[in-house]
């Protein structure tokens, strides 16, 4: 998609009349206000565009916009959307699912669709703690994290979505947050020009159950020195005037450093398209919390596109393989395929 | 069979034989088995054949656990079973003598590989003495046969290796009981031209396979050969067809018939997997298969694939069905057309994987989360997986519901000749997709209302996305009546709950009548389901060619179940339900029909026998046998 594509629709082709009934001052509202604005941008049409979920408060997501959609069962929209995707590969489909939804009950879909490439887009809201249930820890909640279910603290060790996506061979990767509509419409304009699977983590607060999850990083008083911007093929510095970088160690550690210290030559150059996920996957990895300590210390955290490599997705090889198929032995037909073993005449 | 003391070159006509090749599972005894089956198919014979072969892909060899068998009954008349016992069986070890002797008939004919009842050949098995030498085998008649020296002998000569030559064994074995039962060569010695790349492959199963012919016709060790004769089928074509291949090209048949792609999520599984296989291979239908990352997934793609318009599958086993278990219960709550296939094996947990089993009723009855009913057919033999594949498709289509069909390995693996049907007279089972609006809002807004049922099947509309102005979202979540916008009320949840097991029952009315086999005026019936319908045509064949009166009723249809059931039973004095489980059927008839139906059980991962179905009868009739 280009920016030349006429809008055929507004906003409000893709709102429903349903209310919508997350909690009041809730990280979904700005997901769905920047999904709406951007569906129109982007030239798509309602009726070929379907929102995949699973459950948890991510997932009723789809009631909200009016496509086509399935709000579905705990963890399963990826293979639900795999289904979708793969039968009509005319269509624009988009899973929305959580942290919860998606690394615990639905890890194994997640990372076999990213695996298969199936062309999708899927948008991880990522609140660190399980909502509709009332306050659980989830499987990126950290090291420490009291909560109904920890008392005592959490000693469950958490992932990185986006280390996981990129160890699952996903072909897009990136971050946002809900607290920066422009970025959050540029990062998933950026993923549905994706062919394949393209995964896109957006860090959202709870203000009920983690209400400040991310303060530290996207707080409006943190967000200069904590929020690294990647950009395609720019040096990745940040902070004010860009007086800090990262440079990869000797070792092949990613390190923050003052860009005055070192020159802006040593900075790395941040290459989306790199075949090797093995920078994004350390990009990914920058600002993970210390296993060491079992707390979470922020440091600074990259966000937009890490990895944006294109590889044949799967819906497509299927179609080449039926095309073949149908060209080596013609379309079929039914009463010779009940001859093709073998067959004989009984007078 | 009768020994004779002068040998007749000329053969023997038999009505009817039953032969088991038994061997260890890297022996090749179902390849020859199968190819058995096809000679004789070709030649125009009845079949029906029971591969029997252990969960392990090889077994340690020569021990018991390791033994593979290919049981085939074929005939000259209509016959539906394997055979209850063997009359020949083909051991290539001790193993397979210690695993099968037992099935053999009293006087039946043993021939056996003499080269394999080396020392610890016997020892491996608990032989203390050598059975070919003791008096063990007094009542059968033995045929001993130094099988793998005899085929190595044939091999080398044309330069293959001796320990290769030895794999041609099974080859040997087919030969002579090509012979013995005078099966045409030629079609045997092409079908291993053509199938076998390798040159000394090749040529070693054919040399083989003409010393084993070979042997047979010059020896003295067999009397003479048999023949029987082609049977009395209907006229027409036919071929020989396993229950899971039946089921492929019956799914194949109904996307064709509901002028629909088929989409199959499948997870590798035994007894289910070659129903994959075979509809990965029907890509120029535009079946799309995906094996998926786990049952789950399977049966949430199939799902998936129904929303977006196509005939959604997923097959799978016992083990399978149950994580399917949740899937399923939203594709009731979404009303959308899915076909869950489920080839019964040995349960529960994994139990007999390669073993027959049908204990998965209560499952597909009973077997989700709040009231959740849907339709279940049953397949009772090879051929007939075609047809129940196009009912439980027409079903899910029509009604907009998972249905549930049930195979199991029995028949899944098991093989007969099909009088191929006539295509263009199979039904039409297209079902149009919602492409208007439906409803028309107080204010007079045109409004697309997702679960506005038809009145008639009460099923709702089927609208697909790529359809403009019909965008609606559907989910786990209660629907309001009508609308389908979520919907908590409690009225509306009873309401829902009940239109949904409404719209099931319904479907009593929409397929075929139970009816009566045999006598009506019978006081046993037999009530079955399933793949004992061989064990019961054969039993029910026996009994009434002894003059005594019996009755039989058989399901395809499980639920709901036929509409004049209840009083079709309430007609005999008594109602037996043999079953492959424990009494699932047989509880459910009790508690529909508030009848005293009796179950007959068997859980050995064995099919019933015609003559223990015979017994039940007669005990059912209070008579001793």
């Amino acid at each position: 998609m280009t920016d030349t594509v006429v809008s055929v629709t507004t906003k409000k082709d893709w709102s429903t009349d349903q209310e919508v009934r997350w909690c009041p001052g809730c990280g979904d509202y700005g997901i769905l206000l920047a999904v709406q604005t951007l569906m129109p941008e982007l030239g798509l049409k309602p009726e070929n565009t379907v929102f995949v979920s699973g459950i948890g408060c991510s997932s009723r997501f789809p009631y909200y916009m009016n496509t086509y959609g399935i709000h579905g069962i705990h963890g399963r929209a990826p293979a639900i959307a795999t289904g979708i995707a793969v039968a009509r590969p005319d269509l624009d489909v988009w899973v929305v699912t959580g942290d919860g939804d998606a690394l615990s009950i639905g890890g194994n879909h997640l990372i076999h669709a990213l695996r298969r490439n199936v062309n999708l887009t899927i948008l991880l809201f990522n609140n660190r703690i399980y909502g509709l249930t009332k306050g659980q820890y989830s499987p990126t909640s950290e090291l420490g994290k009291v909560t109904k279910s920890t008392p005592m603290g959490s000693i469950d060790h958490p992932f990185s979505p986006l280390a996981l996506a990129l160890g699952a061979e996903a072909g897009f990767v990136a971050r946002t947050h809900d607290l920066d509509r422009k970025h959050m419409m540029e990062t998933l304009r950026a993923a549905h020009a994706h062919r394949g699977t393209s995964f896109v983590e957006i860090l959202q607060n709870c203000n009920v159950f983690n209400e400040g999850a991310y303060d530290e990083v996207t707080g409006r008083k943190a967000r200069g020195e904590m929020m690294i911007d990647l950009r395609h093929g720019e040096p990745i510095v940040f902070g004010e005037n860009g007086h800090a970088g990262v440079v990869m160690g000797a070792d092949g550690h990613l390190r923050i450093v003052e860009v005055a210290e070192v020159g802006l030559e040593v900075i790395l150059k941040h290459d989306a398209h790199r075949a090797d996920p093995s920078l994004a996957f350390a990009l990914a990895r920058l600002s993970a919390d210390d296993p060491a300590t079992a707390t979470q210390r922020w440091t600074p955290t990259p966000f937009g596109v890490f990895r944006d490599v294109d590889r044949p997705d799967y819906g497509a090889m299927l179609g080449e393989q039926l095309a073949k198929a149908s060209a080596k032995m013609g379309p079929g037909d039914l009463a010779g395929l009940l001859r093709s073993a073998g067959t004989w005449q009984i007078t | 069979m009768t020994d004779t003391a002068e040998r007749k070159s000329a053969p023997e006509t038999l009505s009817r034989v039953v032969v088991r090749f038994a061997g260890d599972s890297g022996d090749g005894m179902q390849l020859v088995g199968d190819r058995f089956t096809s000679a004789s198919a070709m030649f125009g014979n009845d079949l029906s054949t029971f591969p029997d072969y252990p969960a392990e892909i090889r077994a340690p060899a020569g021990t018991v656990n390791g033994v593979s068998s290919f049981q085939v009954q074929i005939s000259d008349h209509d016959i539906t079973t394997p055979g209850d016992a063997p009359s020949v069986l083909i051991a290539m070890n001790p193993a397979a003598l210690k695993a099968d002797l037992g099935r053999l008939e009293q006087g039946g004919l043993l021939i056996v590989n003499r080269d394999a009842f080396g020392e610890r050949d016997l020892a491996k098995v608990g032989y203390v003495t050598n059975p070919l030498d003791d008096d063990s085998l007094a009542n059968y008649r033995v045929v001993e046969v130094p099988m793998t020296s005899l085929t190595v002998q044939a091999a080398t000569e044309l330069g293959v290796k001796p320990r290769d030559a030895e794999r041609s064994k099974n080859f040997f074995a087919l030969g002579m009981i090509s012979w013995l039962f005078s099966r045409p060569r030629e079609f045997t010695l092409d079908w291993i031209a053509a199938r076998f790349a390798d040159e000394l492959v090749r040529a070693s199963n054919a040399a083989a396979f003409n010393a084993g012919y070979h042997f047979g016709e010059t020896t003295e060790l067999f009397d003479h050969p048999f023949q029987v004769e082609s049977a009395h089928m209907p006229a027409g074509e036919y071929t020989n067809i396993t229950g899971n291949v039946a089921l492929a090209w019956g799914l194949v048949a109904a996307g064709q018939l509901a002028k629909l792609p088929v989409f199959l999520g499948s997870y590798p599984i035994t007894p289910a997997s070659d129903i994959l296989h075979e509809l990965s291979k029907a890509k120029h239908f535009g079946v799309r298969t995906v094996q998926a990352e786990d049952e789950i997934a399977a049966a949430g793609m199939a799902l998936g694939a129904a929303f977006a318009g196509h005939l959604g599958v997923t097959t799978t086993s016992g083990p399978g069905l149950a994580l399917k278990s949740e899937t399923i219960s939203l594709g009731v709550s979404l009303e959308l057309p899915m076909i869950i296939v489920d080839v019964q094996r040995g349960g529960p947990s994994t139990g007999l994987p390669t073993k027959t089993e049908a204990a998965d009723l209560n499952i597909a009855m009973f077997g989700r989360h709040g009231e959740a009913p849907l339709p279940i057919v049953a397949a009772y033999s090879p051929s007939h997986c075609f047809h129940a594949a196009i009912e439980a498709a027409r079903i899910a289509l029509k009604y907009r519901t998972p249905v549930i069909l049930l195979s199991d390995g029995y028949i899944a693996n098991g093989s007969e000749p099909w009088l191929l049907p006539d295509v263009d007279a199979l039904p039409d089972i297209s079902v149009p997709f919602q492409t208007e609006m439906n409803h028309v809002d107080p204010d007079g807004t045109d409004e697309y209302w997702a679960y506005l049922r038809d009145p008639e099947t009460l099923a709702r509309p089927w609208a697909i996305p790529g359809t403009p102005g019909l965008m609606h979202r559907i989910g786990g979540l209660e629907k309001e009546d009508g609308s389908g916008d979520i919907n908590y009320t409690p009225a509306n949840h009873d309401k829902m709950t009940h239109l949904r097991a409404s719209k099931i029952a319904g479907i009593a009315h929409d397929i075929p009548s139970a009816e009566v086999v045999g006598d009506a005026d019978a006081a046993v019936c037999i009530l079955g389901w399933g793949s004992t319908w061989a064990a019961i045509f054969a039993a029910v064949q026996r009994i009434r060619s002894r003059g005594e009166k019996v009755a039989w009723a058989h399901l395809t249809n499980i639920n709901p179940l036929p509409a004049n059931l209840g009083e079709l039973l309430r007609g005999f004095d008594t109602v037996i339900v043999p079953e492959l489980n424990l009494g699932q059927l047989c509880r459910i008839v009790r508690s529909e029909y508030l009848i005293d139906a009796r179950s007959v059980s068997k859980v050995q991962g064995l099919p019933f026998t015609s003559a223990e179905l015979e017994q039940a009868v007669a005990a059912a009739k209070g008579v001793q046998q």
